[in-house]
Protein backbone atom coordinates (compact mmCIF):
# COMPACT_ATOMS: atom_id res chain seq x y z
CA UNK A 1 0.00 0.00 0.00
CA UNK A 2 0.87 3.59 -1.06
CA UNK A 3 2.08 5.23 2.79
CA UNK A 4 2.67 8.56 3.92
CA UNK A 5 6.14 8.80 5.46
CA UNK A 6 6.31 12.41 5.82
CA UNK A 7 5.71 16.09 5.23
CA UNK A 8 7.50 18.79 4.50
CA UNK A 9 6.96 22.50 5.01
CA UNK A 10 8.73 25.77 3.58
CA UNK A 11 8.58 28.36 1.61
CA UNK A 12 8.99 29.12 -1.70
CA UNK A 13 10.38 32.87 -2.73
CA UNK A 14 11.12 33.24 -6.36
CA UNK A 15 14.25 35.09 -5.11
CA UNK A 16 15.54 31.84 -4.25
CA UNK A 17 15.17 30.10 -7.25
CA UNK A 18 17.03 32.84 -8.59
CA UNK A 19 20.30 32.63 -6.03
CA UNK A 20 19.74 28.77 -7.20
CA UNK A 21 19.95 29.17 -10.97
CA UNK A 22 22.24 32.22 -10.74
CA UNK A 23 24.84 29.79 -8.23
CA UNK A 24 24.31 32.49 -5.28
CA UNK A 25 23.32 30.33 -2.20
CA UNK A 26 27.05 31.00 -0.78
CA UNK A 27 26.59 35.06 -0.60
CA UNK A 28 26.72 36.96 2.61
CA UNK A 29 23.21 37.26 2.04
CA UNK A 30 22.02 33.82 1.01
CA UNK A 31 24.26 31.42 2.89
CA UNK A 32 22.74 31.86 5.75
CA UNK A 33 19.27 31.17 4.60
CA UNK A 34 20.36 27.77 2.20
CA UNK A 35 22.55 26.59 5.32
CA UNK A 36 18.90 25.33 7.39
CA UNK A 37 18.55 23.11 4.27
CA UNK A 38 21.81 21.17 4.23
CA UNK A 39 20.23 18.34 6.79
CA UNK A 40 16.88 18.34 4.50
CA UNK A 41 18.91 18.06 1.71
CA UNK A 42 20.59 15.02 3.08
CA UNK A 43 17.69 13.11 4.51
CA UNK A 44 15.27 13.90 1.25
CA UNK A 45 18.38 11.55 -0.82
CA UNK A 46 18.13 8.97 2.14
CA UNK A 47 14.44 8.85 2.48
CA UNK A 48 13.81 8.69 -1.60
CA UNK A 49 10.54 9.42 -2.01
CA UNK A 50 8.91 8.04 -4.65
CA UNK A 51 6.25 10.71 -4.71
CA UNK A 52 6.00 14.32 -3.32
CA UNK A 53 2.47 15.42 -3.26
CA UNK A 54 3.27 19.37 -3.63
CA UNK A 55 0.48 21.63 -1.98
CA UNK A 56 1.32 24.84 -3.75
CA UNK A 57 -0.17 28.25 -4.69
CA UNK A 58 0.01 29.28 -8.38
CA UNK A 59 0.87 32.99 -8.87
CA UNK A 60 -1.32 34.37 -12.02
CA UNK A 61 0.57 31.38 -13.45
CA UNK A 62 -1.45 28.70 -15.31
CA UNK A 63 -4.74 30.11 -14.03
CA UNK A 64 -5.66 33.76 -14.83
CA UNK A 65 -8.68 35.49 -13.50
CA UNK A 66 -10.92 33.90 -16.62
CA UNK A 67 -11.17 31.20 -13.81
CA UNK A 68 -10.06 30.64 -10.27
CA UNK A 69 -10.18 27.33 -8.85
CA UNK A 70 -10.12 26.74 -5.46
CA UNK A 71 -8.43 23.74 -5.40
CA UNK A 72 -6.97 21.91 -8.49
CA UNK A 73 -5.03 18.67 -8.36
CA UNK A 74 -2.83 18.04 -11.66
CA UNK A 75 -3.18 14.46 -13.05
CA UNK A 76 -1.09 14.66 -15.59
CA UNK A 77 2.45 12.59 -17.26
CA UNK A 78 4.29 15.36 -17.10
CA UNK A 79 4.27 19.48 -16.26
CA UNK A 80 6.12 22.46 -18.49
CA UNK A 81 8.21 25.25 -16.47
CA UNK A 82 6.72 28.41 -16.76
CA UNK A 83 7.72 31.33 -17.79
CA UNK A 84 6.71 33.68 -14.99
CA UNK A 85 7.91 36.88 -17.15
CA UNK A 86 11.58 36.34 -17.09
CA UNK A 87 11.85 33.22 -18.77
CA UNK A 88 11.37 29.86 -17.22
CA UNK A 89 13.34 28.61 -15.01
CA UNK A 90 16.58 26.31 -16.11
CA UNK A 91 15.25 23.55 -14.04
CA UNK A 92 13.91 19.65 -15.24
CA UNK A 93 10.57 19.41 -16.71
CA UNK A 94 7.84 17.93 -13.83
CA UNK A 95 7.13 14.21 -14.17
CA UNK A 96 3.80 13.24 -12.80
CA UNK A 97 2.35 9.99 -11.44
CA UNK A 98 -0.71 10.06 -13.34
CA UNK A 99 -2.59 7.07 -12.00
CA UNK A 100 -2.16 8.01 -8.32
CA UNK A 101 -3.38 11.60 -9.09
CA UNK A 102 -6.58 10.59 -10.47
CA UNK A 103 -6.67 8.43 -7.81
CA UNK A 104 -6.46 10.88 -5.10
CA UNK A 105 -8.96 12.65 -6.95
CA UNK A 106 -11.47 10.25 -7.52
CA UNK A 107 -10.94 9.63 -3.51
CA UNK A 108 -11.46 13.12 -2.23
CA UNK A 109 -14.08 14.21 -4.32
CA UNK A 110 -16.18 11.50 -3.17
CA UNK A 111 -15.12 12.83 0.01
CA UNK A 112 -16.79 15.28 -0.77
CA UNK A 113 -14.15 18.06 -1.39
CA UNK A 114 -14.74 19.50 -4.82
CA UNK A 115 -11.41 19.27 -6.61
CA UNK A 116 -11.00 20.69 -10.73
CA UNK A 117 -9.35 18.26 -12.52
CA UNK A 118 -5.98 19.46 -14.22
CA UNK A 119 -4.32 17.97 -17.27
CA UNK A 120 -2.38 20.48 -18.47
CA UNK A 121 -0.49 23.30 -16.17
CA UNK A 122 2.42 24.89 -16.07
CA UNK A 123 4.44 25.22 -12.41
CA UNK A 124 5.50 28.45 -11.52
CA UNK A 125 8.38 28.90 -8.75
CA UNK A 126 6.01 28.15 -6.00
CA UNK A 127 6.27 24.01 -7.11
CA UNK A 128 9.94 24.31 -8.32
CA UNK A 129 11.37 26.44 -5.79
CA UNK A 130 10.72 23.78 -2.85
CA UNK A 131 11.74 21.12 -5.39
CA UNK A 132 15.25 22.74 -5.34
CA UNK A 133 15.80 23.84 -1.93
CA UNK A 134 15.20 19.68 -1.01
CA UNK A 135 17.00 17.98 -4.12
CA UNK A 136 19.31 21.04 -5.44
CA UNK A 137 20.00 21.04 -9.14
CA UNK A 138 19.50 17.14 -10.53
CA UNK A 139 19.69 16.62 -14.23
CA UNK A 140 16.23 15.23 -13.67
CA UNK A 141 13.77 15.37 -10.65
CA UNK A 142 14.57 12.11 -8.36
CA UNK A 143 10.70 11.37 -7.91
CA UNK A 144 7.48 12.27 -9.28
CA UNK A 145 5.60 15.13 -7.85
CA UNK A 146 1.93 15.47 -8.13
CA UNK A 147 0.88 19.07 -8.11
CA UNK A 148 -2.23 20.39 -5.96
CA UNK A 149 -2.58 24.12 -6.41
CA UNK A 150 -4.55 26.22 -3.68
CA UNK A 151 -5.98 29.64 -4.66
CA UNK A 152 -4.81 31.81 -1.81
CA UNK A 153 -4.81 35.08 -4.71
CA UNK A 154 -8.74 35.67 -5.27
CA UNK A 155 -10.63 36.44 -1.48
CA UNK A 156 -12.41 34.33 -0.22
CA UNK A 157 -9.70 31.93 -0.09
CA UNK A 158 -10.36 28.45 1.79
CA UNK A 159 -10.18 28.23 5.74
CA UNK A 160 -7.37 26.86 7.60
CA UNK A 161 -9.94 24.25 8.91
CA UNK A 162 -11.64 23.24 5.34
CA UNK A 163 -7.27 22.98 4.35
CA UNK A 164 -6.70 20.55 7.43
CA UNK A 165 -9.94 18.30 6.91
CA UNK A 166 -8.75 18.29 2.93
CA UNK A 167 -5.28 16.94 4.10
CA UNK A 168 -7.31 14.43 6.18
CA UNK A 169 -9.25 13.50 2.80
CA UNK A 170 -6.26 13.30 0.86
CA UNK A 171 -4.38 11.12 3.47
CA UNK A 172 -7.18 8.27 3.46
CA UNK A 173 -7.07 8.77 -0.72
CA UNK A 174 -3.33 7.93 -0.31
CA UNK A 175 -3.78 4.99 2.27
CA UNK A 176 -6.31 3.07 -0.14
CA UNK A 177 -3.72 2.90 -3.13
CA UNK A 178 -2.67 -0.82 -3.96
CA UNK A 179 0.82 -0.07 -5.20
CA UNK A 180 3.85 0.16 -2.68
CA UNK A 181 4.93 4.24 -2.52
CA UNK A 182 6.88 6.03 -0.52
CA UNK A 183 4.97 9.49 -0.60
CA UNK A 184 5.80 12.79 1.18
CA UNK A 185 3.19 15.47 1.08
CA UNK A 186 4.86 19.25 1.19
CA UNK A 187 3.15 22.46 2.39
CA UNK A 188 4.79 25.74 0.47
CA UNK A 189 4.44 29.35 1.05
CA UNK A 190 4.77 31.31 3.54
CA UNK A 191 5.85 32.62 6.38
CA UNK A 192 5.10 35.98 7.00
CA UNK A 193 5.29 38.13 3.90
CA UNK A 194 3.85 41.72 2.73
CA UNK A 195 4.21 42.10 -1.22
CA UNK A 196 1.59 45.17 -1.56
CA UNK A 197 1.07 48.51 -1.12
CA UNK A 198 2.67 51.11 1.87
CA UNK A 199 2.47 48.31 4.64
CA UNK A 200 4.90 46.07 2.50
CA UNK A 201 7.33 44.27 4.25
CA UNK A 202 5.80 42.83 7.30
CA UNK A 203 7.95 40.32 9.20
CA UNK A 204 5.88 39.29 11.96
CA UNK A 205 8.90 36.71 13.91
CA UNK A 206 7.04 35.79 17.14
CA UNK A 207 3.85 34.90 15.53
CA UNK A 208 5.60 32.62 12.72
CA UNK A 209 7.48 30.78 15.46
CA UNK A 210 4.48 30.02 17.29
CA UNK A 211 3.12 28.83 14.05
CA UNK A 212 6.46 26.47 13.51
CA UNK A 213 5.84 24.96 17.60
CA UNK A 214 1.65 24.81 17.38
CA UNK A 215 1.60 22.90 13.63
CA UNK A 216 3.82 20.21 15.76
CA UNK A 217 1.77 20.01 18.52
CA UNK A 218 -0.91 22.04 18.71
CA UNK A 219 -2.55 22.38 15.50
CA UNK A 220 -5.79 22.94 17.08
CA UNK A 221 -4.87 26.75 17.49
CA UNK A 222 -4.39 27.30 13.97
CA UNK A 223 -7.27 25.69 12.32
CA UNK A 224 -9.28 28.08 13.96
CA UNK A 225 -7.69 31.06 12.68
CA UNK A 226 -9.67 33.99 10.89
CA UNK A 227 -7.82 34.88 7.02
CA UNK A 228 -7.46 37.94 8.67
CA UNK A 229 -5.66 37.56 11.42
CA UNK A 230 -2.87 35.72 8.66
CA UNK A 231 -3.52 39.35 7.01
CA UNK A 232 -3.05 41.40 9.76
CA UNK A 233 -0.28 39.41 12.11
CA UNK A 234 1.58 37.72 9.05
CA UNK A 235 1.03 40.11 6.35
CA UNK A 236 -1.59 40.14 2.89
CA UNK A 237 0.72 36.69 1.43
CA UNK A 238 1.21 35.21 5.08
CA UNK A 239 -2.43 33.97 4.29
CA UNK A 240 -0.48 31.30 2.25
CA UNK A 241 0.02 29.17 5.70
CA UNK A 242 -3.07 27.73 5.04
CA UNK A 243 -1.31 25.20 3.02
CA UNK A 244 0.82 24.52 5.29
CA UNK A 245 -2.83 22.97 6.91
CA UNK A 246 -3.59 20.14 3.96
CA UNK A 247 -0.05 18.89 5.00
CA UNK A 248 -0.40 18.69 8.56
CA UNK A 249 -3.93 17.40 8.13
CA UNK A 250 -2.64 14.29 6.24
CA UNK A 251 0.17 13.06 8.72
CA UNK A 252 -0.95 11.24 11.73
CA UNK A 253 -1.81 13.17 15.05
CA UNK A 254 1.00 12.75 16.11
CA UNK A 255 4.69 13.72 14.45
CA UNK A 256 7.99 14.05 14.89
CA UNK A 257 10.12 17.00 14.53
CA UNK A 258 12.90 16.15 12.76
CA UNK A 259 14.28 19.41 11.35
CA UNK A 260 13.34 23.29 12.30
CA UNK A 261 14.34 26.59 10.10
CA UNK A 262 13.74 29.86 10.46
CA UNK A 263 15.28 32.85 8.86
CA UNK A 264 14.69 36.42 7.57
CA UNK A 265 15.09 37.79 5.09
CA UNK A 266 14.49 36.27 1.79
CA UNK A 267 13.90 39.20 -0.27
CA UNK A 268 10.48 40.18 1.00
CA UNK A 269 9.56 36.93 2.96
CA UNK A 270 10.74 35.14 6.32
CA UNK A 271 11.47 31.84 5.70
CA UNK A 272 10.04 28.58 7.30
CA UNK A 273 10.71 25.28 6.74
CA UNK A 274 10.02 21.94 8.80
CA UNK A 275 10.35 18.56 8.71
CA UNK A 276 8.14 16.03 10.25
CA UNK A 277 7.87 12.28 10.25
CA UNK A 278 4.85 10.58 10.56
CA UNK A 279 4.32 8.59 14.22
CA UNK A 280 6.07 8.96 17.22
CA UNK B 1 -26.74 42.43 3.86
CA UNK B 2 -22.95 43.10 2.63
CA UNK B 3 -20.65 39.88 3.60
CA UNK B 4 -18.08 40.72 6.61
CA UNK B 5 -14.62 41.82 5.92
CA UNK B 6 -12.86 42.06 9.37
CA UNK B 7 -9.81 42.67 7.17
CA UNK B 8 -10.87 46.49 5.64
CA UNK B 9 -8.85 48.17 9.17
CA UNK B 10 -5.79 46.52 8.07
CA UNK B 11 -3.90 49.85 7.14
CA UNK B 12 -1.75 49.99 4.08
CA UNK B 13 -2.82 47.08 2.63
CA UNK B 14 -5.52 46.22 -0.12
CA UNK B 15 -7.41 42.50 0.32
CA UNK B 16 -7.84 40.70 -3.64
CA UNK B 17 -11.93 40.08 -2.95
CA UNK B 18 -14.63 40.07 -5.16
CA UNK B 19 -14.55 44.05 -5.42
CA UNK B 20 -11.21 44.47 -6.85
CA UNK B 21 -11.13 41.55 -8.70
CA UNK B 22 -14.45 42.61 -10.62
CA UNK B 23 -12.34 46.43 -10.79
CA UNK B 24 -9.43 44.60 -11.81
CA UNK B 25 -10.01 41.87 -14.29
CA UNK B 26 -9.48 43.48 -17.65
CA UNK B 27 -5.96 45.00 -15.88
CA UNK B 28 -4.63 42.09 -14.45
CA UNK B 29 -5.52 39.67 -17.80
CA UNK B 30 -3.60 42.19 -19.36
CA UNK B 31 -0.63 41.43 -17.25
CA UNK B 32 -1.09 38.14 -17.98
CA UNK B 33 -0.59 38.47 -21.11
CA UNK B 34 3.18 39.86 -20.39
CA UNK B 35 4.07 36.43 -20.28
CA UNK B 36 4.93 35.76 -23.32
CA UNK B 37 7.72 37.28 -24.65
CA UNK B 38 6.77 38.51 -27.95
CA UNK B 39 3.86 40.84 -25.97
CA UNK B 40 6.68 41.72 -23.47
CA UNK B 41 8.49 42.99 -26.96
CA UNK B 42 5.97 44.79 -28.57
CA UNK B 43 4.57 46.37 -24.66
CA UNK B 44 7.95 47.38 -24.22
CA UNK B 45 8.50 49.22 -27.84
CA UNK B 46 5.22 51.48 -26.83
CA UNK B 47 3.34 51.37 -23.76
CA UNK B 48 0.82 53.18 -24.68
CA UNK B 49 -0.33 51.56 -27.88
CA UNK B 50 -0.31 47.97 -26.53
CA UNK B 51 -2.24 48.83 -23.57
CA UNK B 52 -4.82 50.60 -25.86
CA UNK B 53 -5.49 46.83 -27.13
CA UNK B 54 -6.99 46.13 -23.94
CA UNK B 55 -10.53 46.89 -22.20
CA UNK B 56 -8.95 48.87 -19.53
CA UNK B 57 -9.63 52.35 -17.95
CA UNK B 58 -8.38 54.91 -18.70
CA UNK B 59 -7.22 55.72 -15.29
CA UNK B 60 -6.07 51.99 -15.10
CA UNK B 61 -3.84 52.94 -18.41
CA UNK B 62 -1.87 55.63 -16.62
CA UNK B 63 -1.16 54.00 -13.78
CA UNK B 64 0.48 50.75 -15.96
CA UNK B 65 2.60 53.48 -17.55
CA UNK B 66 3.28 55.67 -14.72
CA UNK B 67 4.74 52.39 -12.74
CA UNK B 68 2.30 53.49 -10.36
CA UNK B 69 1.42 50.35 -8.34
CA UNK B 70 -0.10 51.53 -5.22
CA UNK B 71 -2.44 53.11 -7.94
CA UNK B 72 -2.88 49.48 -9.59
CA UNK B 73 -3.36 48.38 -6.36
CA UNK B 74 -6.50 50.30 -5.91
CA UNK B 75 -7.82 50.07 -9.26
CA UNK B 76 -8.12 46.69 -8.93
CA UNK B 77 -4.43 45.33 -9.69
CA UNK B 78 -2.89 42.00 -8.14
CA UNK B 79 0.26 42.22 -6.62
CA UNK B 80 1.16 38.45 -8.07
CA UNK B 81 -0.11 40.00 -11.79
CA UNK B 82 1.32 43.52 -11.36
CA UNK B 83 4.69 41.56 -11.30
CA UNK B 84 4.63 40.53 -14.57
CA UNK B 85 4.98 44.56 -15.24
CA UNK B 86 7.85 44.65 -13.26
CA UNK B 87 9.28 41.29 -14.34
CA UNK B 88 8.89 42.48 -17.79
CA UNK B 89 10.93 45.85 -16.74
CA UNK B 90 13.45 43.46 -15.43
CA UNK B 91 13.21 44.59 -11.60
CA UNK B 92 12.83 42.73 -8.91
CA UNK B 93 10.02 42.25 -6.51
CA UNK B 94 11.85 43.75 -3.57
CA UNK B 95 12.18 47.00 -5.83
CA UNK B 96 8.31 47.24 -6.20
CA UNK B 97 7.98 46.93 -2.66
CA UNK B 98 9.80 50.05 -1.73
CA UNK B 99 8.21 51.67 -4.79
CA UNK B 100 5.09 50.93 -2.85
CA UNK B 101 6.52 51.63 0.46
CA UNK B 102 7.68 55.13 -0.44
CA UNK B 103 11.49 54.62 0.49
CA UNK B 104 14.08 53.83 -1.89
CA UNK B 105 14.95 50.67 -2.42
CA UNK B 106 18.42 51.03 -0.15
CA UNK B 107 16.66 51.62 2.49
CA UNK B 108 14.17 49.00 1.89
CA UNK B 109 16.75 45.91 1.61
CA UNK B 110 18.18 47.73 5.11
CA UNK B 111 14.58 47.51 6.68
CA UNK B 112 14.42 44.11 5.60
CA UNK B 113 17.78 43.04 6.84
CA UNK B 114 17.11 44.31 9.97
CA UNK B 115 13.82 42.14 10.15
CA UNK B 116 11.37 43.58 8.54
CA UNK B 117 8.69 45.75 8.98
CA UNK B 118 7.34 45.06 12.76
CA UNK B 119 3.73 44.73 13.43
CA UNK B 120 3.81 46.74 16.32
CA UNK B 121 1.46 49.77 15.25
CA UNK B 122 1.10 48.34 12.06
CA UNK B 123 -2.34 45.97 12.67
CA UNK B 124 -5.39 48.88 12.64
CA UNK B 125 -5.70 51.24 10.38
CA UNK B 126 -6.69 53.60 13.58
CA UNK B 127 -2.67 53.28 14.35
CA UNK B 128 -1.57 54.69 11.29
CA UNK B 129 -4.53 57.67 11.35
CA UNK B 130 -2.98 58.25 14.65
CA UNK B 131 0.70 58.38 13.78
CA UNK B 132 -0.11 60.85 11.07
CA UNK B 133 -2.31 63.28 13.53
CA UNK B 134 0.42 63.14 15.76
CA UNK B 135 3.29 64.16 12.86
Amino acid sequence: MARITAGVATSHVPAVGRAIDQGQTQSDYWKPMFDGYEFSKRWVDAEKPDVVFLVYNDHATAFSLDFVPTFAIGVAEEYTVADEGFGPRPVPQVEGHADLAWHIAGSVIEQDFDLTVVNKMDVDHGLTVPLSLMFGQPEAWPCKVIPFAVNVVQYPVPSGRRCYNLGKAIRKAIDSYPEDLNVQIWGTGGMSHQLQGPRAGLINAPWDNAFLSDIVDNVDRLVALPPEEYIREAGSEGIELVMWLIMRGALDDQVTELHRHYHVPASNTAIGHLILKNGN
Amino acid sequence: MSRSRPYDDVPGTTVFDERMARKGYHLNQFCMSLMKADNRERFKTDNRAYLDEWKMTEEQKCAVIDRDYNRMLSLGGNIYFLAKIFSTDGLSFQYAASTMTGVSEAEYLQMMLAGGRSPEGNRYRHEWEQKKGDS
